[in-house]
C-alpha cells in the first residue's frame, strides 16, 4: 500500500478530483471515485475489452491502467454518448440491432465501436470485425453487433454531422 | 416466415431492456453501493489435494481496515453444509475447506475489509501449514483402485452410478448388420460470462431480514441460504431488480452466496464478495461437463440406427453441485431426432481436485448431441452413405409426431425433413459440394460439416430424481401477477433477475397482444424474493413457453374479471362481452362500452358498481406448470420430461490449414424451427451467441489442469474465447411449427445453437481433413491436436 495521490481526471467533460492509492486502476477510480458503473470489469488483465473507454482520445483498458497515470487527462467513457435522452447514433443502431443481450460488454463494445468510427468511417464488415477483436462477447456471437457499427456508419456519413460524444478540449 | 395471426408477437418491437444497457444504466451486483460496505478477499490453496495441518489468522485480523477473518472451523460450527444435488450426506462441502483442500484455489480463509484491496493485503499475514497429497485429475484415474480418495468418509471418489435399459437393446445389437463404436472426449469449458460471480448482502436491522443482491441463476436460492445460515427463508430478501452479466447456465455460486451471506450475518455490517478473474476461472466451480462416452451404435446395411448403447464417466469436480445431474438431463432427448428404437445409457460421476461442475447452456445436452453426430457421421463412412442421407432416412417423421421416444419423452411436434431441406438449401448444398471438389484438386483442405439436433425446452426437471430418489420434483413453476391500476395502466411483476434474455421486452409484448395496447404501456417490475412470485429462473430454455405462459394467465384472469364488471354495468351477461381495442362492449356491437380504464376505475374505487360477491382491485398471480409434468419417473426410469422439441440443422464450411492446424470459417448455415419466434432479433441473437459459444467449444475453449491438479488455464491468454475475427457471419432461416403447448405455438430457443455447433463443426474438420485419414473424436480441435492427428493419419 503507498501513500495516497490527489488526481484530478476529466470524465466526459466534467472534472473529478480524488485521493486514490497509487495502485488504483482507472477503471477503479471511474466506478469507485467518479460514481462511473457504466465501465465494466471483465478480465483484468487487458483481454476482454470490457473496461475500454478513451484516453486522450485513444482507446484504453482502463483495467491496465493506473488513475494516477490518467491524472490531468481526459477520459471519455459510454455515459458520455447520450446527450441527454438523445442517444448517440452507435447506440440507436445497437437498439435497433438488438446488438446485445446481458449489456455486460456493451459499454466497451460502443467505445471500441465508437474509437473505429473516428478513424474510419466508412469500415467494411471485415474491418469492423477486426476492430472490435479485442472486445469479447458472450452473448450475442457478433452477428448483430457487427450490424449494428455498420448501420451507425452509414446513418453518421449520410448526416454528414459530427456525432456528438467527446467533449472539445 | 409467414406473416403471423398476431398484432405484436414475431414481431421486432424495440428491445426495451436494452436502452438501460447502451447507456451505462445497467445495474450489476458490482454496481450496487450500500453506506459503509465492506469487502470480502479468500486465501486460495496452492494445492489441488492437501490436508490443512493448522491455519492461523490472528495477524491478519491486526492489519489496517480489517474487521474479521475467518477459516472454515467457523462455517462448520455456524452453518450446515451446502445442499448438494445428489445424495451424498458423507460429502460436506462449506464454503471455506475445512480439514482438507481439494482443488488448487479453494478458499480456505476469507478477509472482511473497509477495502477489496486491504482485504487482500491482510490474506499475506494468515499462516497455513499443509500436507500436500497425491492429487487426481483424471476421472478414470479417480476411480482405479488404491487412487487417493477426495472424502474418506464418503469411501470413494464415485458420487453417483446408475444404469438403464430401454427396449430390447441387445436383441436389436444382435439383430444389426453393422456397429460403429468409439470413445469420445468431451472437454471441460463453459459459459465464463464476462461479468464474473459477486453477491452483496447486508442484515437490514430496520426490518429484520437478510437483503442480498447476487449476479445468480439459480433455482430455490432462498431455500438454500436459509439451510445454509439455519435462518428462516422469509427473512431473506433476495433482489431481482439486478441485472446478471452473462449467466449461460453456469452461475451458481452456491457456496460464493453462503460466504457472504454468513459474512453479512457475522458482522452485522454490509458488505460484498466479487471475485476476481483467477478466482472466477479457478474456483467458481462454473465448469461445465467433461466427459469420457463410449458410444455404439446398431445399424442395418441400408443405415437405419437400431440401437445405441452409451456409457459416460463425467469429471464433476471436488464436490457435488448440480453440475452431475447434467448426466441425465439427455434422458429428456436421448435419441435426438432420430428413430432409435432402443437404448442403454449408463455413467459415473467421479469426483476429482478440480473445481465444482455446473450446468452450461443445455445441460448436458451438448455433449451428447456430439456423441450422437459423431456416430452418424462414422456410420455413414462405415457404410458408403452420403451423410445427409444416413440422417435423413433415420429422421422422425413429420407425421410421427407426438412421438414417443424409447426413455419416456413425447416429442410435441416439428418437420424435421423441412427443416433440413431448407438449411441445405440455404447453403446451396449441391454448389458446395462442387466448389469442395474443386478445392481438393488444388490440394486445398475445405470441410463441410452437418449436425442436426433436438433442443428440449421447457425445463421439466423430473429426471433429477433418476439420479437422487430423494429429488422429487415434479414441478417447476414460474409465476407472474398482472396488476391493473385505477387509471388503467398494467403493471406485471416477474420472479427473477435480467441475464440478458430480454425476458421484460416479452412481458410487454404478451401484455400487448392480450390486452390490444402498445407494448411501451406495458410496465414490467422484478420482484424479489419476498412477494410471493414462484419462480424458477431462466433454466432449460424455458421461459419463451413458461413466463409468456403465466403472463398470459393472469392477463386473462384479469380481463375475466373486467369483462364481468362491465357486464354487470352494461346489464348483460358476461358471456355476451368481448374486449377489443381498449373497449368492452357486446359481442353484438349493440348499446353502448365501457372503456378498460373505466372498468378498472370501478374495480379500484366503486363497489357499488361491482358484482356483489366480486373482491375489489385487479391484480392477478398465474402460476404456469409445465405442459405434461406432474409426475416423476417409473420404475423403469421413463417420464414425460420437457415439453417442447425445438429442431437445427447446422451446415458449416471450413477450411483446415494442415501445415499450422488453424480452422477458418468460409460458411455457416443454421436452420432452426422454435415454433413461433415471440421476438425474432431475441431468438436470432440467442441462436448466433450460442453458435458462437460453440465454436469456441469445438475449436477453442478448454479448462486445463497438468497431472498434479494444477490449474492451467485461469486467463483469457489460456482459456480462448472466440472474438469477432473466429466467429464467421453467419446465415440463418427459419421453420415454424407451432409448438401444441402454447397458445401462441412458442417453444424455447436459447440453447439450440451452442447444442447444434460443437457436433456441426467436428463434422466439418473432419470432413476437410478426411482424405489425411483424420478422425475427430475430442474437442476442442486445437491447433496443437489437429497437427497430431494430421500426423497419426499420414503414419496410417
Amino acid at each position: 500500500m503507498g501513500k495516497e495521490r490527489l488526481v484530478t481526471i476529466r470524465v466526459n467533460g466534467q472534472p473529478v478530483e480524488a485521493q486514490v492509492e497509487p495502485r488504483r486502476s482507472l477503471l477503479d477510480f471511474l466506478r469507485e471515485d467518479a460514481g462511473l458503473t457504466g465501465t465494466h470489469t471483465g478480465c483484468e488483465h487487458g483481454i476482454c475489452g470490457t473496461c475500454t473507454v478513451l484516453v486522450d482520445g485513444e482507446a484504453v483498458r482502463s483495467c491496465l491502467m493506473l488513475a494516477v497515470q490518467a491524472n490531468g487527462r481526459d477520459v471519455f467513457t459510454v455515459e458520455g454518448l447520450a446527450r441527454g435522452e438523445k442517444l448517440h447514433p452507435l447506440q440507436e443502431s445497437f437498439w435497433k440491432h438488438h446488438a446485445l443481450q446481458c449489456g455486460y460488454c456493451t459499454p466497451g463494445m460502443l467505445i471500441a465501436a465508437y474509437d473505429l468510427l473516428k478513424r474510419n468511417p466508412s469500415p467494411t464488415e471485415a474491418q469492423v470485425r477486426d476492430a472490435l477483436a479485442g472486445n469479447i462477447c458472450r452473448c450475442t456471437g457478433y452477428v448483430q453487433i457487427v450490424e449494428g457499427v455498420l448501420e451507425a456508419a452509414a446513418n453518421l456519413r449520410e448526416k454528414a454531422e459530427t456525432p456528438h460524444g467527446e467533449p472539445s478540449v | 416466415m409467414a406473416n403471423p395471426p398476431y398484432k405484436w408477437i414475431s414481431q421486432r418491437v424495440r428491445v426495451r431492456e436494452d436502452r438501460r444497457f447502451l447507456t451505462g444504466q445497467g445495474r450489476y451486483v458490482g454496481d450496487i453501493r450500500l453506506a459503509g460496505m465492506l469487502e470480502v478477499a479468500v486465501l486460495a490453496s496452492p494445492y489441488a489435494h492437501a490436508l490443512i495441518k493448522s491455519i492461523d489468522v490472528e495477524d491478519a485480523i491486526k492489519q489496517p481496515g480489517v474487521v474479521l477473518a475467518i477459516t472454515g472451523a467457523d462455517l462448520a460450527r455456524d452453518t450446515d453444509p451446502i445442499p448438494q444435488f445428489l445424495d451424498l450426506p458423507r460429502v460436506r462441502w462449506y464454503s471455506l475447506a475445512t480439514d482438507r483442500v481439494r482443488f488448487a484455489g479453494e478458499g480456505v480463509a476469507a478477509v472482511v475489509a473497509t477495502s477489496r484491496a486491504a482485504a487482500e493485503d491482510a490474506l499475506d499475514f494468515i499462516k497455513v501449514e499443509y500436507e500436500p497429497l497425491p492429487a487426481l485429475a483424471d476421472p478414470e484415474a479417480a476411480m482405479a483402485p488404491g487412487a487417493p480418495v477426495l472424502h474418506p468418509d464418503h469411501g470413494s471418489n464415485i458420487a453417483w452410478q446408475g444404469a438403464w435399459t430401454w427396449g430390447d437393446v441387445d436383441g436389436d445389437f444382435r439383430r444389426a448388420d453393422r456397429v460403429v463404436k468409439t470413445r469420445l472426449r468431451w472437454s471441460r469449458h463453459s459459459g465464463v460470462p464476462l461479468e464474473t460471480f459477486g453477491t452483496v448482502a447486508a442484515w437490514n436491522s430496520r426490518l429484520e431480514l437478510l437483503d442480498v443482491w447476487a449476479s445468480h441463476q439459480a433455482p430455490a436460492l432462498s431455500a438454500q441460504i436459509s439451510t445454509v445460515l439455519r435462518f428462516p427463508s422469509n427473512r431473506i430478501r433476495i433482489h431481482a431488480d439486478l441485472d446478471v452479466g452473462g449467466s449461460y447456465g453456469a452461475k451458481r455460486g452456491q457456496k460464493q452466496i453462503a460466504l457472504t451471506t454468513y459474512l453479512a450475518m457475522r458482522t452485522r455490517r454490509p458488505l460484498r464478495y466479487l471475485e476476481d478473474r483467477l478466482e472466477n476461472m479457478a474456483a467458481g466451480d462454473g465448469h461445465g461437463p467433461d466427459r469420457v462416452f463410449d458410444a455404439e451404435l446398431a445399424l442395418s446395411r441400408t443405415g437405419e440406427c437400431l440401437s445405441l448403447r452409451l456409457h459416460t464417466v463425467d469429471d464433476v469436480g471436488a464436490y457435488v453441485g448440480r453440475g452431475p445431474l447434467q448426466i441425465a438431463k439427455c434422458i429428456t432427448a436421448i435419441v435426438g431426432p432420430y428413430r432409435i428404437g432402443s437404448v442403454r445409457y449408463s455413467g459415473l460421476a467421479v469426483m476429482t481436485n478440480k473445481t465444482n461442475q455446473n450446468p452450461y447452456r443445455g445441460f448436458g445436452q451438448s455433449p451428447h448431441n456430439f456423441v450422437l453426430e459423431r456416430l452418424m457421421d462414422m456410420a455413414a463412412t462405415e457404410l458408403g452413405l452420403d451423410r445427409v442421407e444416413i440422417r435423413r432416412r433415420n429422421l422422425i417423421p413429420p407425421e410421427a409426431f407426438p412421438y414417443l421416444i424409447p426413455s419416456g419423452s413425447r416429442y410435441d411436434s416439428g418437420d424435421y425433413p423441412a427443416v433440413l431441406d431448407k438449411a441445405l438449401a440455404l447453403a446451396a448444398y449441391p454448389n458446395l459440394l462442387r466448389f469442395q471438389a474443386e478445392a481438393r484438386s488444388q490440394g486445398r483442405c475445405i470441410g463441410i460439416g452437418i449436425a442436426a439436433c433436438i433442443e428440449p425446452s421447457g425445463a421439466n426437471t423430473a429426471f433429477f430424481a433418476l439420479m437422487n430418489p430423494k429429488h422429487k420434483t415434479s414441478l417447476v413453476p414460474e409465476g407472474a401477477r398482472v396488476g391493473v391500476d385505477s387509471r388503467g395502466k398494467i403493471t406485471v411483476a416477474i420472479g427473477f433477475a435480467s441475464t440478458g434474455q430480454s425476458h421484460e421486452t416479452m412481458v410487454s409484448q404478451v401484455i400487448a397482444e392480450v390486452m390490444d395496447i402498445a407494448p411501451e404501456e406495458v410496465a414490467v417490475i422484478r420482484a424479489d424474493s419476498l412477494a410471493g412470485i414462484p419462480s424458477v429462473p431462466p433454466t432449460g430454455s424455458r421461459m419463451s413457453l413458461m413466463l409468456s405462459g403465466a403472463v398470459l394467465g393472469a392477463a386473462q384472469k384479469i380481463l375475466a374479471k373486467m369483462k364481468r364488471i362491465a357486464a354487470h354495468n352494461l346489464g348483460v351477461d358476461p358471456e355476451t362481452v368481448e374486449y377489443a381495442g381498449g373497449v368492452f362492449r357486446r359481442k353484438d356491437g349493440s348499446g353502448a362500452g365501457l372503456a378498460f380504464a373505466e372498468v378498472a376505475l370501478i374495480a379500484h374505487t366503486r363497489k357499488h358498481q361491482m358484482p356483489p360477491d366480486m373482491e375489489g382491485g385487479l391484480s392477478e398471480l398465474y402460476v404456469m406448470e409445465v405442459p405434461g409434468g406432474g409426475h416423476l419417473p417409473d420404475v423403469a426410469g421413463r417420464m414425460q420430461s420437457y415439453p417442447a422439441y425445438t429442431f437445427s440443422v447446422h451446415i458449416p464450411v471450413v477450411e483446415v490449414n494442415p501445415r499450422t492446424g488453424e480452422v477458418r470459417f468460409l460458411d455457416y448455415f443454421a436452420a432452426h424451427d422454435c415454433g413461433t419466434p415471440i421476438h425474432p432479433d431475441i431468438v436470432e441473437g440467442m441462436v448466433y451467441g450460442g453458435i458462437a459459444q460453440g465454436i469456441g467449444a469445438a475449436l477453442f475453449e478448454k479448462f486445463v489442469y497438468a497431472e498434479d491438479g494444477q490449474f492451467l488455464s485461469s486467463t483469457f491468454m489460456d482459456y480462448l474465447l472466440p472474438s469477432a475475427n473466429e466467429i464467421p457471419p453467419i446465415k440463418m432461416v427459419e421453420h415454424v411449427t407451432p409448438g401444441p403447448h402454447h397458445p401462441f405455438g412458442a417453444k424455447g430457443t436459447a440453447e439450440g445453437g451452442y447444442l447444434t455447433a460443437p457436433a456441426a463443426v467436428a463434422s466439418a474438420v473432419e470432413d476437410a481433413l478426411s482424405p489425411l485419414g483424420v478422425r475427430v473424436t475430442e474437442l476442442p480441435m486445437t491447433p496443437a491436436l489437429l497437427l497430431a492427428l494430421i500426423g497419426n493419419g499420414r503414419r496410417r
